[in-house]
């Protein structure tokens, strides 16, 4: 609809000059751009308005608001509150960008980053490995290819809050099924979420369960699409099996490659299911990740912190876009064009 | 075409805000006739499977006595509550008419606005009956924000036969604590104590025991972080380490209930509300075989926190007639002697200790006195978000990621925050 809408635009315009030459001067000056848009795609514009007040509505305001109240001293106790008979009016004030100060120069926030990258690289890294792989072997006439699938489909076709829920299950220390495991083997058993190191460990372990489905279908796609040809003549060339896979598979593979990839980072980053499920954050603080964190600011400590929980969104908004930003970037010097 | 939509839609929207207004005159019981309607929300905070029958049972009692009232019995886990109650209250929307709110949430709610003053309205019956220590914390800048529905305190419950079979009493003092725990690992393999790791609350007894407490509201000063405070997180960090105490930093409750009702561990520390689950347990179907003791004493002194729950109505209730009406009810002497009898839970009333049921329950009789001398905390709007920060660094502490000194700093940085221009 929209790439409709601009090239015709662009025709439209095209027209328009062409004729105002063969006509020659003395013709009164052409309407604005953009009344010219409005007269030519009238009907467009009413017909996306809903949508784009819509996006405004329940997109825009949120952001906006968010933004200003970064910029505020906001929390529970000076926002505007009106309760039966109880009527207060908001008292918080404006202090420019203090907040980022703070945020920005405190260990706290540059510490949760650094887990939080830690996080997101390690997850993204072994679920598209881990993904990969096993999009290879089932890219195979295997026996039981579709049962395989089926059972490496169902961490997806579960409620993210039942598995993490489960798992939180088996990692319990002293009832859980893993430490029962461990101590039938003689082994003892694991602080998994009790100990800082076992507990990120113990999380990662989680996410990349979760996430490994989806690489799989998306990178199982992108290989069905990869033409056989291509693999025939590399065996034609002599060409290894690591050869085939190195220069036919993974360049083949690029355009959905670097799509998961940048959204399975997107939404890692972002993950806060698996976290706040599992661990709250804890033990202390030690799995916190930033979207927690700003989550704990605004509901779990008290008085919530309106500004400082905000202040932690827009940052996490901006490290995002400054990453997909530099990632596009990357491509396209590499030679991708999106 | 256009304009049937147009109609469609005006229609709708008519619709819409003639059953909303139909849903608030159903709600907003009226008292024009003497009579009290309509509906009274509660949301209920005590344990599921054990508390929270016996309540819905004393609250649908209200029913009986005004039949017209339709009391709706909500039971919301007690460590989602408070935010959850914060919540719906703060959106205008989904709060309850009556909230059961923790003695240390109840001036924060008051300062927020969140709740009615009750002073003259008929929630208030015969206050001089209510024990001192319980109608403390329902005061907030001279005004009456909520009834004391129980009170309670913390002490430790033991397996009687464990004990037996180890040849140990309960221990006076955490020194003590320690050699029974050895001796209990000795002769019946189990751990002694399981120490929650995961609420600070349980951690109160011990900073008690050494002298410490969080603040001292009448100097405005933070006391966390003085050489007592830091003594105290290192007793707890050595009973966990030395083995002596076993704890979680997540699932603490269910973890802890487990371990004691099964069997795995001797001891805990809890209060009455966690009588009524500890006896379901396999090890407890003789309920003789729960011992309750005070808390061990530390260094300096022997203290365990004075706690309990207030029944406050939401500010923005359509109701308040019936939810006053309801609180009184549910705070009277027969409600809290009922629960009294059924849950071992301590009434708040003066007189209603001279009931048969409170007379005749242990348990009850067990943890009056500790009530009476136990340490009260200053019930300031703040008083419920010291918890936060001290969690953090407490369940460091008990898993190694810090030490007693850096965590009694870091809570006492985090205080001072919080309080602005105290010391």
């Amino acid at each position: 609809m929209a790439v409709h809408t601009s090239q015709s635009v662009a025709k439209a315009a095209g027209d328009d000059v062409a004729r105002g030459r063969s006509r020659g001067t003395g013709n009164p000056p052409p309407p604005s751009r953009f009344r010219r848009a409005l007269s030519v795609h009238w009907y467009a514009w009413t017909m996306v308005a809903p949508v784009v007040l819509v996006i405004g509505v329940i997109i825009g305001y949120p952001l906006v608001r968010g933004i200003w109240l970064s910029l505020t001293d906001a929390n529970e106790r000076n926002v505007a509150r009106s309760i039966g008979v109880n009527e207060m009016p908001a008292t918080y004030e404006f202090v420019g960008l203090d907040n980022y100060a703070d945020a920005l120069t405190g260990t706290q926030f540059l510490g949760t980053l650094g887990w939080t990258l830690v996080w997101t690289v390690s997850c993204v890294t072994i679920t598209f490995c881990l993904g990969m792989a096993l999009a290879n072997i089932l890219n195979r006439r295997i026996a039981g290819r579709s049962a395989y699938r089926m059972a490496l489909i169902l961490p997806w076709a579960i409620p993210g809050f039942v598995s993490v829920f489960a798992w939180r299950f088996l990692y319990n220390e002293n009832n859980g099924l893993l430490n029962k495991i461990l101590g039938g083997a003689g082994i003892d058993g694991i602080p998994w979420l009790n100990d800082p190191t076992w507990a990120k460990f113990s999380v990662i372990a989680v996410n990349v369960w979760l996430g490994v489905p989806f690489m799989m279908v998306a990178l199982l796609g992108g290989l069905q699409s990869i033409p056989a040809e291509q693999y025939e003549a590399a065996e034609m060339d002599g060409a290894t099996a690591w050869q085939r896979f190195r220069h036919v598979t993974l360049p083949g593979l690029r355009p959905v490659s670097t799509t998961v990839v940048l959204l399975s980072t997107i939404w890692t980053f972002n993950m806060f299911p698996v976290i706040f499920l599992l661990t709250r954050g804890g033990p202390g603080e030690a799995t916190q990740i930033l979207v927690t964190q700003a989550y704990k600011f605004s509901f779990e400590i008290s008085p919530r912190d309106f500004a400082q929980s905000s202040t932690w969104g827009v940052l996490i908004l901006v490290l995002l876009m400054l990453f997909a930003m530099v990632y596009r970037r990357v491509l396209r010097t590499q030679g991708d064009n999106w | 075409m256009r304009r049937g939509i147009t109609a469609t839609a005006l229609v709708a929207t008519l619709a819409l805000a003639a059953t909303a207004c139909g849903g608030d005159d159903e709600s907003g019981g009226s008292k024009s006739s003497g009579e009290l309607s309509g509906t009274v929300t509660w949301w209920d905070t005590s344990n599921v499977g054990s508390e929270d029958k016996v309540f819905k049972k004393i609250a649908e009692g209200f029913e009986k006595k005004h039949p017209k009232v339709d009391v709706k019995y909500v039971n919301v886990p007690f460590g989602e509550a408070q935010n959850k109650f914060k919540n719906a209250a703060q959106a205008g929307s989904g709060a309850p008419d009556v909230i059961r709110s923790e003695v240390a949430w109840t001036p924060e709610f008051a300062d927020l606005g969140y709740l009615a003053p009750l002073d003259g309205t008929t929630a208030l019956k015969d206050e001089g009956d209510f024990l001192k220590q319980a109608a403390a914390s329902t005061q907030y800048k001279g005004k009456t924000y909520a009834v004391p529905q129980v009170i309670d305190s913390m002490g430790i419950f033991y397996n009687k036969k464990m004990f037996k079979d180890a040849g140990v009493e309960p221990p006076a003092k955490i020194a003590d604590l320690k050699s029974i725990a050895q001796k209990i690992k000795d002769k019946t393999g189990k751990t002694g104590l399981y120490l929650r790791g995961d609420d600070s609350y349980y951690f109160l007894s011990f900073l008690y025991g050494e002298g410490g407490d969080l603040v001292d509201a009448e100097k405005k000063t933070v006391t966390v972080d003085n050489a007592q405070g830091v003594k105290a997180f290192g007793v707890v960090k050595d009973l966990v380490d030395s083995g002596a105490a076993r704890t979680d930093a997540t699932d603490g409750w269910e973890n802890m209930m487990q371990s004691f009702k099964n069997g795995d561990v001797a001891m805990m520390i809890n209060g009455p509300w966690a009588v009524a689950d500890t006896l379901t347990g396999k090890e407890f179907t003789d309920k003789a075989n729960l011992g309750i003791s005070t808390v061990p004493a530390g260094s300096a002194a022997q203290g365990a926190p004075q706690g309990g729950h207030n029944l406050g109505v939401y500010a923005g209730s359509e109701n308040l007639d019936a939810s006053y009406a309801f609180v009184e009810y549910m705070t009277s002497v027969e409600s809290q002697a009922q629960a009294a009898g059924e849950l071992n839970l301590l009434p708040t009333r003066t007189s209603a200790y001279s009931k048969k049921e409170a007379a005749d329950s242990e348990i009850v009789q067990f943890f009056k006195p500790v009530v009476e001398t136990a340490v009260e905390r200053p019930w300031i709007p703040e008083t419920g978000s010291l918890f936060a920060p001290l969690n953090v660094e407490y369940t460091k502490v008990l898993t190694g990621q810090t030490t007693p000194e850096k965590a009694a700093k870091a809570t006492g940085d985090s205080y001072r925050k919080l309080l602005k221009g105290w010391k």
